[in-house]
């Protein structure tokens, strides 16, 4: 930063993706810079949504406005200027003509859609999280569109649509016409598990609950290697004494709901009703669906980068999958060398120290799982998810840091949010209702294992727990409208931790 | 035969694994015993999380 007067310069930050991690780094900066400096949140769409409640939307439980709400008002009262809009490309080094770094950025807005701006920053973070990369397979859909085949609960509309798709099996097994539903990821290298797995469950609920559930075949088709491995490597939850496997207690539950399931599957094809798919000993398999959700891989958003020269410096600032590279050792290699000082602390770019990158959109060193190949040679094995909890610190985390540096300095020190020594709360829905829901409510410490600090099972089994029961359902209940709160900014927003 | 059990099928996939009988489901959503572990559970988690921040 250059400027003459340090005490009058008004800083800019620039905040891309306005989600989990975006929204909570924006909202935090605008509070603790107060109206000196200035936050702007560039993101596509007009409404905040709640994923993790696209689960009861994909089943009718609740409606697309249930877990949406528009931003331009929430951020008009944080005093934060909203673009909304998405980037294409960031000059971190400015062009041929100044040298303030800025981003090219797409109007997504009625009235003003295609326009393209430059806007200048000081410091500039990345929370885009991922491309919903449905083209990455066959018939799954076209780039990040989904296709007619299947259904998804990834954004509050695929949600909708999924309840729409559900009710209508529904009403075919009401009259004597049995469904076959298949759930689970559409690629070998996907992650968030979780989300299907929730699905999964709260579709057998409600078809319990409309007492067709006798004429469903449910099945799990997944790229973990074992169940519950759900990209983290599956964890060990302390019960009756014993550091149990979640691979125990995930067969358990899927036998009791009986659910069949297909697992270390790459899906590499989907047709009308039928998804092709090869399995980690290299077979080749089909299954049939009346009704499908897989989740698709995801990858970065495709932001550019661009120095001064006009040369492309895309492969110098993000890794090959489209994340950007942050403070992560991208050189550990086999599974064997991994070490949970691999994951990255602060976020912050290697090349440009004014970029940082938080959420989704930060490339991972490497997966948790362990990688896996079939005999063919195509990867099948889930990829790291950043789940809520994780996203949220971190988002707050780099804030955080770049606040320090535009109030005290440019080199006060950076705050630090490794998820290798964070823990997550995550709760899964196995089923909505007041009395008759239940969830799995788990915690995991820390998310990325450390196996030098806690030899086995690479987690401290005194804060990882795991339980299935109604206080999960409330639990569960209570967070979405905590998080829609929080995420407004009413009164005592900053007391809800991430 | 126990009704619970019936969802193992011997020789399957599932054979291997372990099965909740009727007082565990029934604790799932016996609601005074849900209140307690809502309250453990909160406690639980708020734990982590601050060891978290
Ligand atoms: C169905 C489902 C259920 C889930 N349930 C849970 C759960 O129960 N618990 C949990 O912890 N996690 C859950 N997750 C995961 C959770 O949603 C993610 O961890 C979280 O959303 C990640 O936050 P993020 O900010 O990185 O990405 P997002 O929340 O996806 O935000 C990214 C933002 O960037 C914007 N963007 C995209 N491209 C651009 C661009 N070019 N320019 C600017 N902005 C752009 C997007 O529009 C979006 O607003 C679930 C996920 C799914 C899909």
């Amino acid at each position: 930063m250059e400027f003459e007067n340090e005490e009058k310069y008004m800083a800019r930050l620039i905040v891309l993706g306005g989600g989990v991690s975006g929204h909570t780094a924006a909202t935090f900066a605008a509070k603790w810079l107060g109206s000196s400096h200035e936050v702007v949140v560039v993101t596509p769409n007009s409404k905040w949504n709640w994923i993790p409640s696209n689960i009861w939307v994909g089943v009718g439980q609740m409606t697309k406005e249930e877990v949406t709400f528009d931003l331009a008002p929430v951020y008009k009262k944080a005093g934060i200027t909203y673009k909304q809009a998405k980037a294409l490309g960031i000059h971190p080094e400015g062009n041929e003509s100044s040298d303030k770094p800025y981003v090219v950025i797409e109007s997504t807005e009625a009235g003003s859609a295609g326009k393209v701006e430059n806007i200048e920053y000081d410091y500039l973070i990345n929370a885009t999280g991922p491309k919903l990369n449905f083209g990455a397979t066959p018939g799954l859909g076209e780039g990040s569109n989904l296709g007619e085949y299947t259904v998804s609960v990834c954004t509050a509309d695929h949600a909708d649509h999924a309840a729409h798709e559900l009710q209508k099996c529904i009403e075919k097994m009401k009259k004597g016409e049995r469904q076959k539903f298949l759930i689970g990821t559409g690629h070998g290298m996907c992650t968030c598990q979780g989300a299907a797995f929730e699905y999964i469950f709260n579709i057998e609920h409600e078809l319990n609950k409309a007492g067709v559930r006798d004429m469903a075949d449910i099945k799990w088709i997944s790229n973990e290697s074992f169940l519950g491995d759900f990209g983290v490597g599956g964890l060990h939850m302390k019960t009756m004494g014993y550091a149990v496997s979640s691979k125990i207690f995930a067969e358990s539950l899927f036998t009791e709901r009986g659910v069949e399931w297909i697992i270390g599957a790459h899906v590499n094809k989907v047709e009308k009703g039928k998804a092709h798919y090869e399995l980690l000993d290299g077979t080749m398999g089909v299954e049939e669906f009346d009704f499908s959700m897989l989740i698709p891989p995801f990858a970065g958003v495709g932001l550019k980068a661009i120095n001064k020269a006009g040369e492309d410096i895309t492969a110098t600032v993000f890794a090959p999958n489209g994340f950007m590279k942050v403070d992560a050792n991208y050189a550990a290699g086999a599974y064997e060398n991994w070490k949970a000082s691999d994951w990255p602390s602060t976020y912050q770019n290697p090349t440009y120290g004014n970029m940082f990158a938080c959420g989704i959109a930060f490339a991972p060193p490497h997966p948790i799982s362990k990688p896996m190949s079939s005999p063919n040679g195509t990867p099948i094995n889930p990829t790291p998810p950043r789940t809520g909890m994780p996203s949220g610190i971190m988002g707050k985390t780099v804030a955080h840091s770049v606040c320090d540096r535009i109030l005290k300095g440019e080199n006060a020190p950076l705050h630090e949010a490794s998820m290798a020594n964070m823990g997550a709360a995550c709760v899964a829905s196995a089923g909505k209702g007041l009395f008759n829901g239940t969830a799995a409510a788990m915690t995991i410490y820390p998310v990325v294992p450390d196996f030098e600090k806690y030899p086995g099972t690479g987690r401290d089994t005194d804060y990882t727990f795991g339980e299935i029961g109604l206080a999960g359902h409330w639990i569960k209940h209570i967070l979405h409208h905590l998080f829609i709160w929080k995420a407004k900014l009413k009164a005592g927003w900053t007391l809800i931790p991430e | 035969m126990k009704h619970e059990e019936k969802n193992i099928k011997a020789y399957s996939q599932n054979f291997t694994t372990m099965t909740p009988g009727p007082f565990a489901k029934r604790m799932r959503t016996c609601v005074l015993f849900q209140i307690i572990r809502f309250i453990v559970i909160n406690l639980k988690m708020l734990v982590v999380v601050s060891k978290s921040h």
